[in-house]
């Protein structure tokens, strides 16, 4: 039994390290992690889960806005971007936050080009990173049913 | 005695010759008789008379001498044999009782001769101790008189009193004419006739003092004889008939205080003498007697003794009224800078808090009026406006500051702190500005620099950032270098004594620059407030100057010392500055443990706080983050929102910034306006905002926030800055 747990938790480690190093996730994922404790075991999830429904939001927004070629609404987009920006950051997508950065540079010249191209970007960023947190979950669902501890991983 | 014949008598025709004959012997009885009578009458009048059996001897011998003569008397005629025999016996007693006398005599003669020589001897030694009686009442007089004299001049300390009386005592003592004391003058060249006894008003007669007499005189410390002709002498004009009478002069030391050494005894270094010279009557015959000189001489000592007193006494009244007008005057002095301070405090009391107010009320109307559509000269006005009162609000802050450094009544905050995340921190909030201006910034701490140290954490860093931004600010080009060391005894800090005792330390930071150097004769200059050196490239930096002299006054509270060297102008300058600091026990710092210890949470058990912000996500963070430390977190998602849900139970507010626009910054000021009535119920807000560039942050400021976050906020961060914000209610100093 003990071996399945540690099993299951070295390959939680790496999963998540794996996350961390290929930057989809920073430190403040970190934080929010460390936020969990006892009292609020889902915190994380919930948080996340969010973050999601959130970006799904604000990129049908954006979207719209960014439909017609003529008249964009780029005060809008922009608002939206900031809006992606913020949370991104809060939860620690960083790649989220960093074509959010771009978009938003993209927004700010009025280029709708540009401003589709992030939105595209930003749709399938946070796409992939919703998987993988998914996935990730999953992992850390099987160790708790195993009995044994989620691990404190450390990234520097 | 007569020989007695016996002879019948031969011729009767001498009966005459017998007549006398018989009257003769009988006269010659009865003085024989009353010889001894006398004898014995007179002598028992007289109660001593030493030689009674003599005298009984000698009238025995006396009666019978008589009673042979009176019994001749028989012998005349025919007597009968009875006659003869008395006669005879009386004979052989008479010559039994003179011989034997005669022998007596020839012891008590010789006696009584002696009686004589002894009265005589008695008599004369009766005269000479007359005479010394005499002389002893004389002396005794003599010493009642320098008693009282003496009396009569201790009982004064005022200096003429003391003179006057000697002179009228001595003048009364010993029946003086005229007595005079001359005084020396200032110079010390000349003596002048002080006081005298007769005259009212003396005329101010000098002489000089290397006259001979003088000399003679000041030369012992006798009375002298001196003649009545010397200048001294001469005190009136003489008129022919005077015989003057005997002069004596006499010479008066003149104590000094300086003279009392105290373990000597005084000695008369100074040599300066009065003379007093006393005159007797003229035409009398008198003359000075030795005693008289005497007392002189005594009252001459007692004079000198009792002028020092009086000199003491007049210097330690003196002394005591300066004194006492100094107090006085201190006083006064103290009561008006008591009031002074106290105006000066009441002053700042005000300004403290009515000066912020309206520039408050400025900096955020100029910001908004920036937000609104301007024209360009319009912008560009309200610009101004804007740095200008940025600059004044500065200027304030430091000048509050530097008052209440100055009066001494601020005093560090002391905690526990990581010295080495100071740095860094330090040196994140410069490294923007430098790579601005390619400047690049090295930071060296070394080895040995303890990690967590006990000190003020925010003026520390207030006096790194002000130097560092110095090194920033002056330098066009070149690289900046940050040294932290622990200081160990150097020679060349100037007089600057390390005691490295085992709970502290001293500190010690240089910042080198390769900039705009200084010139050496403006670096005394530096520290001074409000001076900057002339050069027009530091004009154009700004800056109230104050920076400088805040640092300083900061360093010196810390026990510590700065000072800057300067190779002189384009050559760099390297600021340098100690401080003394704690070495903290605790392994840990105090702020944040590792794993979230329960202790921690007590801290925050409970605290009301309100988040606002409009993005769901982050919102939801932050109330995580909020909850997981302990607070008590409501929530609100738009400003009314917020408005209505913020009350005085909430301690703190949090409030998202990040959306472009001033409409967050308002709530703010809403929130300021609600509470305008129970201004210390007011919660503290914060912003929290995701960058915090100075503009940002003075835009926070002038719309009344208490602290400005950066997002995303950690953990530990946020603990730090709630126990920092509940602690000194504002957050601003540690950017």
């Amino acid at each position: 039994m003990n071996t399945v747990v540690a099993q299951l938790q070295r390959q939680f480690q790496d999963y998540i390290v794996s996350l961390y190093q290929q930057g989809f996730l920073d430190n403040q994922f970190t934080e929010l992690r460390n936020l969990q404790d006892e009292g609020t075991p889902d915190f994380v999830s919930e948080v996340v889960s969010l973050f999601f429904d959130d970006c799904a939001k604000l990129i049908n927004n954006m979207s719209r806005s960014l439909e017609q070629p003529e008249n964009v609404d780029f005060k809008q987009v922009d608002s939206g971007v900031h809006q992606l920006k913020g949370s991104s950051s809060s939860v620690g997508a960083r790649r989220v936050k960093n074509v959010c950065i771009s978009f938003k540079e993209c927004c700010d010249v009025h280029n709708r080009e540009g401003c589709l191209r992030c939105l595209q970007q930003v749709d399938y960023e946070y796409k992939m990173l919703k998987t993988k947190l998914e996935d990730l979950f999953k992992l850390e669902q099987r160790i708790l049913q195993a009995g044994g501890t989620i691990p404190q991983v450390d990234i520097k | 005695m007569e020989v007695c014949n016996c002879i019948e008598p031969q011729w009767p025709a001498d009966e005459l010759l017998m007549k006398y004959q018989y009257i003769s012997d009988f006269f010659i009885a009865i003085a024989y008789f009353s010889i001894p009578l006398e004898l014995i009458y007179f002598v028992k009048k007289s109660a001593v008379f030493p030689y009674r059996w003599v005298l009984v001897q000698f009238g025995a011998f006396i009666v019978l001498c008589g009673a042979t003569h009176l019994i001749n008397l028989w012998t005349f005629t025919t007597h009968s044999r009875t006659v003869a025999l008395v006669m005879t016996t009386a004979k052989v007693l008479t010559a039994v009782v003179s011989c034997a006398t005669a022998l007596m005599l020839v012891h008590i003669i010789p006696d009584l001769l002696s009686v004589k020589t002894r009265e005589l001897f008695l008599k004369n030694k009766a005269a000479e101790l007359d005479r010394e009686m005499g002389l002893i009442r004389t002396q005794e007089e003599t010493g009642r008189h320098v008693r009282m004299l003496t009396h009569e001049i201790r009982s004064t300390l005022d200096r003429h009193t003391i003179l006057k009386t000697t002179l009228v005592e001595l003048g009364r003592t010993l029946a003086l004419e005229e007595c005079a004391l001359w005084m020396p003058t200032r110079t010390g060249l000349e003596l002048q006739l002080s006081y005298t006894l007769r005259q009212q008003h003396p005329v101010e007669y000098t002489v000089p003092i290397q006259l001979p007499v003088i000399s003679q005189v000041f030369g012992t410390s006798r009375a002298v004889k001196i003649s009545p002709n010397s200048p001294v002498a001469r005190l009136r004009p003489v008129s022919g008939k005077y015989m003057l009478g005997e002069v004596v002069a006499v010479r008066v030391p003149l104590l000094h205080l300086s003279n009392f050494q105290i373990n000597d005894w005084p000695e008369l270094s100074t040599k300066r003498y009065a003379l007093m010279v006393l005159m007797l009557p003229s035409d009398s015959a008198r003359q000075w007697h030795v005693h008289e000189l005497e007392l002189v001489e005594v009252v001459a000592d007692q004079v000198a003794v009792a002028l020092s007193h009086a000199a003491i006494l007049e210097e330690s009244m003196r002394a005591r009224d300066l004194l006492m007008e100094q107090n006085v005057a201190l006083d006064l002095a103290r009561r008006e800078a008591e009031t002074a301070i106290r105006a000066r405090n009441d002053f700042l009391a005000v300004m403290n808090h009515e000066m912020r107010t309206p520039m408050h009320a400025i900096i955020a109307l100029s910001s908004l009026l920036q937000e609104t559509e301007l024209t360009p000269e319009q912008r560009l006005m309200v610009e101004t406006i804007l740095k200008s009162s940025n600059l004044l609000a500065t200027l304030m802050n430091d000048v509050l500051d530097l008052s209440r450094l100055e009066d001494g009544s601020l005093q560090l905050d002391l905690g526990t702190f990581n010295l080495h995340s100071l740095f860094r921190e330090v040196l994140n909030l410069i490294k923007p500005i430098a790579v601005v201006k390619k400047l690049p910034i090295t930071l060296n701490l070394a080895p040995d620099l303890p990690e967590f140290v006990v000190g003020d954490e925010k003026r520390l860093m207030q006096i790194i950032l002000n130097i560092v931004g110095n090194a920033v600010k002056f330098s066009k080009q070149g690289s900046i270098s940050v040294t932290a060391l622990v200081y160990k005894s150097d020679t060349r800090a100037p007089d600057f004594f390390v005691e490295p005792t085992g709970s502290h330390f001293y500190l010690r930071v240089k910042v080198k620059d390769l900039g705009a150097g200084i010139n050496p004769q403006d670096i005394p200059k530096l520290f001074t407030k409000f001076a900057q050196t002339q050069s027009l490239a530091t004009r154009s930096s700004g800056g109230s100057g104050l920076g400088l002299a805040i640092s300083k006054r900061f360093v010196n509270l810390m026990e510590g010392n700065i000072w800057i060297e300067s190779d002189g102008l384009g050559k760099g300058c390297t600021a340098i500055f100690d401080v003394k600091l704690g070495i903290s026990n605790e392994s840990k710092q105090s702020g944040v443990p590792k794993d979230p210890a329960n202790n921690r949470h007590a801290n925050f058990d409970g605290l009301k706080v309100l988040v606002m912000d409009e993005n769901g996500v982050s919102r939801m963070v932050t109330k995580g983050l909020l909850v997981h430390i302990g607070c008590e977190v409501s929530t609100a998602s738009t400003s009314e929102e917020c408005l209505r849900a913020v009350s005085h139970e909430h301690k703190v507010v949090f409030m998202d910034v990040c959306m472009p626009g001033v409409e967050n910054y308002q709530i703010a000021l809403r929130i300021h306006e609600k509470f305008t009535k129970q201004r210390h119920q007011r919660p503290l807000l914060v912003a929290l905002t995701g960058n915090t560039d100075k503009s940002t942050k003075d835009k926070c400021m002038s719309f009344g926030l208490d602290g400005v976050l950066l997002k995303p906020v950690s953990l530990d961060n946020m603990r730090n800055v709630l126990s920092d914000l509940l602690e000194h209610r504002v957050l601003y100093e540690a950017m």
